[in-house]
């Protein structure tokens, strides 16, 4: 996975990633409209498919709304990437099928804008300038979820195969 | 040598035995959805296709984020929640007319010590008031948990504060836990089971020990549990109905709910409150906390409400303070019963009249502008005083506004000044 980081600080809450007032809608494209906008307005226009959030620690805290994973995967992000992640969010992104890379001391590697390499299958994430972080793998039956787009997803091929 | 979470998870799971770290399958006792997050939830629970819920007697829809409907897609959800409720034949439904599910649940007797409840609703932690492992859970979780009635978990570590100390007159428990998480910080608790123990919890009432049990996750925490005792089941006796009274009455019996202090995944954090000051959570993160007595700042509205403290005790607080006086010119102030019950006790014992007569606005009972998503919102540069428990950029409206938190108590004396102040100790 390659793309652009959209860089952010600690404690990036869910009424951050998707204010309250829309979650009345239940779909991709509607919520993706208003991810991030209290902090860069546009944010969906302004992305581009594959790029890449960074947040500091306790990325995703606050209400259990599975609509903040879901506006973040309708923006084409590709991954998130943070020092750590709140408890809730992390099982909703995997369950929508956003994968979230855990890389503690990431935030002080890696500036807004930079253009960065993922590489899954051996937990890197690969800087502009070439510097080499690692981030806790994600364990194989994380990976098939988030291959087949989400644990629903997931548990329908499982039944089909 | 286990915590109250591990002999949750010993029996939910069938294993016998847990210890945090494990992960389990564990079979659901209540599972709660709202308006909000309920649509989510089904869509993805029709999509699994099981066609039929797991036990439609264990599953409880209140509606509570906007209600009554404000918008037509508000209505789109509602319509499409009630023809679930129709269609899995759900026992345990209560349309706009009851109040915030957390207080709901509680009230109307769902809520039995050493459950595992799960909720899609991050404050269903709120639950562990009464001895019951209560987490927030996402929508598609959710939708497992419909199916299947069972959900894996990670067993926690246990985080127990131990708060010792007689509260000030201007304190209450809300002062406690603003003082713990602006100790703790906004992750210091994460993927752990908090427990609050010690005198000052002994002497609280349910309503207090829900204020501490609600706030957990804003620590980051998993659950907020208090061993369930004499008062948890005063509190229960005359709600439960059916299977549950026996549950109730066979909890009491055995009365095992207790964390033993030799558990090895058990931390204790001492806390002592007796010199504690009105405390405020400031914008933007529930931890930033500081004593109201250091604060200068105007308000443009208060917010008394929420499943923090929208209770019949926060009522009473507030009313105590604002009888015979008006709120500040320019001000507004918005007073949100948490439940019809609350409703009903504020009428009867004239608490309503007090806060319409001091300049209130009164509302039936639902979230109001705690989430910002339906009534109340704050505008640019607004600064909001609230009692509920989140003060995100952008939580009740416009993300150039400004939310404070804090108790009843301080949010009416506020009310009256104009800008935060602290209540004289009686």
């Amino acid at each position: 996975m390659k793309g652009k980081v959209w860089k952010f600080g600690n404690d990036i809450d869910t009424d951050i990633i998707l204010p309250g007032r829309y979650l009345i809608y239940t779909d991709e494209e509607r919520l993706s409209e208003h991810c991030m906008e209290g902090l860069v307005s546009d944010f969906k226009s302004k992305v581009s498919d594959g790029d890449f959030i960074l947040g500091g620690t306790n990325f995703g805290c606050g209400s259990s709304r599975e609509h903040a994973p879901i506006a973040i995967k309708g923006c084409g992000i590709s991954a998130v990437i943070a020092e750590s992640f709140a408890r809730i969010f992390y099982r909703n992104a995997t369950n929508v099928g956003v994968p979230l890379l855990e890389a503690p001391g990431v935030s002080a590697l890696i500036g807004d804008g930079e253009e960065i390499e993922v590489d899954m299958e051996n937990g890197l994430i690969i800087s502009e300038s070439g510097k080499e972080i690692e981030f806790k793998k994600l364990p194989p039956f994380m990976l098939e979820i988030l291959e087949s787009g989400g644990l629903i997803n997931y548990l329908k091929n499982q039944k089909n195969e | 040598m286990s915590t109250i979470a591990e002999k949750i998870f010993a029996r939910a799971s069938g294993n016998g035995e847990a210890e945090a770290g494990d992960i389990v399958m564990a079979d659901i006792d209540i599972a709660v959805m709202h308006d909000l997050t309920g649509p989510l939830a089904v869509e993805s629970f029709n999509k699994i296709g099981t066609g039929k819920v797991w036990d439609s007697s264990k599953i409880v829809i209140p509606f509570d984020h906007q209600v009554p409907a404000d918008s037509l897609d508000s209505a789109n959800n509602h319509i499409l929640m009630r023809k679930f409720v129709k269609e899995q034949n759900i026992e345990n439904f209560y349309d706009v007319k009851e109040g915030v599910c957390h207080q709901v649940l509680p009230e109307k007797g769902h809520v039995i010590p050493g459950t595992v409840i799960v909720g899609a609703d991050s404050h269903t932690c709120t639950y562990g008031a009464l001895g019951a492992f209560a987490t927030g859970i996402g929508s598609t979780d959710m939708a497992m948990v419909l199916s299947t009635g069972q959900l894996w978990f990670k067993v926690p570590e246990t985080i127990r504060f131990n708060v010792e100390g007689k509260l000030k007159e201007n304190t209450s428990a809300k002062d406690v836990i603003l003082n713990i998480i602006g100790q703790v910080g906004a992750d210091g608790a994460t993927y752990k089971s908090c427990e609050f123990a010690g005198e000052t919890i002994s002497n609280m009432n349910i309503s207090d020990r829900m204020v501490l049990s609600n706030m957990a996750i804003e620590m980051g925490g998993k659950t907020g549990l208090i061993e369930p005792d004499g008062k948890t089941y005063d509190y229960l006796k005359d709600r439960v109905s059916g299977e549950n009274k026996n549950r109730l009455k066979a909890f009491i019996e055995k009365s095992n709910l207790r964390s033993d202090l030799d558990s090895p995944s058990l931390e204790i954090m001492d806390i002592d409150v007796s010199e504690l000051e009105p405390q405020i959570a400031c914008p933007h993160n529930v931890d930033n906390v500081k004593p109201a007595s250091e604060l200068d700042v105007e308000i443009d509205q208060v917010f008394i409400g929420s499943c923090t403290n929208g209770r019949i005790e926060d009522l009473r607080d507030a009313a105590r303070i604002l009888k015979g006086n008006k709120i500040a010119n320019e001000l507004r102030m918005l007073v949100i019963p948490a439940s019809k019950e609350t409703y009903l006790k504020a009428l009867d014992e004239g608490l309503i009249k007090i806060f319409v007569e001091a300049g209130a606005l009164v509302s039936a009972p639902c979230c109001g502008p705690c989430l910002g998503g339906h009534t109340g919102l704050i505008g640019p540069d607004e600064v909001s005083l609230s009692t509920s428990n989140r003060n995100f950029k952008g939580r009740q409206g416009s993300p150039e506004g400004k939310v404070y938190l804090s108790s009843a108590k301080v949010a009416a004396q506020s009310a009256i000044e104009g800008r935060i102040a602290v209540p004289k100790e009686e």
